[in-house]
């Protein structure tokens, strides 16, 4: 007699039926790409000199922390116990890539974004705990770390040593997001991750991710603040998510390509799966709706002479489709992963749970609590270069 | 630009804090972290005296055949002649300790039975396995079969 569970097909082994990485370790990367990204397109103007990103410098750069300040609490909510989280930097496994990881997040927290950014601000926070008053001006003494030297001469001090700071964080950047790439495309047992190209993926779409986060956190703050967009910025955004998701979707491709090509014996399973489980959130979310309209949308902004409000709207569209895109790409590697079985030879469903410590709720505040985060950050160091200016 | 280490000195807190950070984080590991650890491995090296103190509990089937060398001829005779005493019967260092005084308890029969034979398509097809919907008719298994050869 054939006992059926529902939502199994074919053969599982039985540890293989449910799945053991949810929703929350698809925000996990979702959320460090938002931050490798964001940082990147900050280091543009910074190292780079690229003058016309400059508007968003800041707002990238906070953006990047307010999401790394979120970063592990997907991780910590899935695994429970987040107090023994800790455990990772008292007793560090040297054999375990999640382990070093933990050091890759402290050092990009601590050493680069936070340094990076109270360099920046020091002028501000200086100014600011000299005319603020009550509370808010004990923040800002605090955050001046007892020095109110604000010459020339120590901005410039300041200025060099966060441009050297920008430079260390690029490969930091890099480095954070590749991790996590590699923390897939290392589980060799798995023929849906185990890939060297794994980690570039990750990089090029946390690039593509991160740039169109900002680029859509920018246009909505000046909306929303009733300033004009500054459309050399988007604009000059627009051509760099257009130039790093070509790269992005390329490296796709040629990953899909060369599976395809090399047929081993997964090949059957996954293609299976792509076409049937994965069909919705793969070929019409990932590839169709969050690649190739946002290209094309992209692209019409490169080489189409456009009305400023055309393009805003054209801009503001292919950020939301690309989040939406980048989002299921890691749906697609983290929940995909797990529902084939390693016999090849059955599939399994994945349900997903709403009010649960890992469900939809869950991940839901998740995503929202960097934008509270950033919105505070906002308001205690403002990063708008027309108040700088004035 | 001409920079005087005045204009530096505010990177003398930023240092400053970093160095306090360091020391908590230094101080706080040398307090958490058990004494041993990582002295043979990534573990405390005192719970392998830990584990060396506790009590041993399991007696071993070479102390069974003094007493019960008559089951022990029927299980040797059966296919579960590879199955150690102690696997279905429970650690009995106790009960040998005492000369028999210290009464084992009985085997829980059905769900001692199905931790083996329960159907599932994980385990190898030489093991004979039943839906326990199926196959249970209200008695238990060693009615029909004998447990030390399980032949029916």
């Amino acid at each position: 007699m054939v006992h059926a569970i529902p939502g199994v097909e074919g053969f599982m082994y039985p540890n293989e039926v449910e799945l053991q990485w949810g929703l929350l370790v698809v925000v996990y990367p979702y959320i460090t790409g938002l931050v490798a990204g964001a940082f990147i397109l900050a280091s543009l103007e910074r190292v780079f000199r690229v003058e016309a990103v400059k508007p968003t410098y800041r707002l990238a750069l906070l953006t990047a922390l307010a999401f790394l300040l979120v970063a592990p609490l997907p991780l910590q909510l899935h695994l429970g116990h987040p107090e023994r989280s800790l455990e990772m930097y008292l007793t560090p496994h040297k054999e375990s890539a999640m382990a070093m990881f933990g050091f890759v997040y402290l050092w990009y927290l601590m050493v680069v974004l936070l340094v990076e950014i109270w360099l920046d601000y020091r002028a501000d926070i200086v100014r600011r705990a000299q005319s603020e008053t009550g509370l808010l001006r004990i923040v800002y003494r605090v955050l001046t770390l007892g020095s109110m030297n604000i010459s020339p001469a120590s901005l410039h001090v300041d200025e060099r040593l966060g441009w050297i700071m920008t430079i260390v964080g690029i490969p930091s950047a890099f480095m954070l997001h590749g991790y996590v790439g590699f923390l897939f495309g290392s589980i060799k047992a798995n023929p849906w991750w185990s890939t060297p190209l794994m980690p570039i993926v990750f990089l090029f779409s946390a690039m593509v991710s991160g740039i169109a986060g900002v680029q859509g956190i920018y246009m909505f703050s000046m909306w929303v603040r009733k300033k004009t967009i500054d459309m050399r910025c988007v604009d000059t955004i627009g051509t760099y998510l257009f130039y790093a998701f070509i790269i992005d979707f390329s490296l796709e491709m040629l990953d899909l390509l060369h599976r395809t090509y090399e047929s081993s014996e997964s090949f059957a399973s996954l293609d299976f799966m792509v076409h049937t489980r994965l069909f919705t959130s793969q070929i019409v979310l990932q590839i169709i709706v969050g690649t190739l309209v946002p290209l094309a949308i992209l692209a019409a902004t490169q080489v189409l002479t456009l009305a400023e409000q055309t393009r805003k709207r054209m801009y503001a569209t292919a950020s939301v489709l690309t989040l939406i895109g980048i989002f299921f790409m890691r749906w697609n590697v983290v929940i995909g992963g797990q529902l084939f079985s390693k016999s090849f030879l059955g599939y399994t469903t994945y349900k997903l749970e709403f009010a649960t410590r890992e469900g939809l709720l869950t991940a839901g505040v998740l995503m929202i609590l960097p934008l509270f985060i950033l919105w505070g950050l906002v308001k205690l160091l403002p990063p708008w270069t027309e108040e700088t200016a004035s | 630009m001409r920079v005087s280490f005045q204009d530096a000195k505010h990177l003398i807190s930023l240092v400053g804090l970093f160095a306090a950070a360091v020391g908590v984080f230094v101080i706080l590991r040398a307090a958490v972290v058990p004494a041993g650890f990582g002295k043979y491995g990534h573990y405390r090296a005192g719970a392998i005296d830990d584990n060396r103190a506790r009590a041993v509990k399991f007696a071993g089937q070479g102390e069974c055949v003094y007493c019960h060398d008559a089951q022990l001829q029927v299980r040797d005779s059966g296919r579960h002649k590879t199955i150690s005493c102690e696997a279905c019967h429970g650690p009995q260092a106790k009960h040998v300790a005492s000369d028999g005084k210290e009464k084992p308890a009985k085997p829980d029969v059905i769900p001692l039975c199905l931790n083996c034979h329960e159907k599932d398509a994980a385990k190898p097809a030489f093991l004979p396995q039943v839906v326990k919907a199926d196959h249970y008719t209200g008695t238990t298994c060693s009615d029909c079969h004998q447990p030390h050869n399980p032949k029916m």
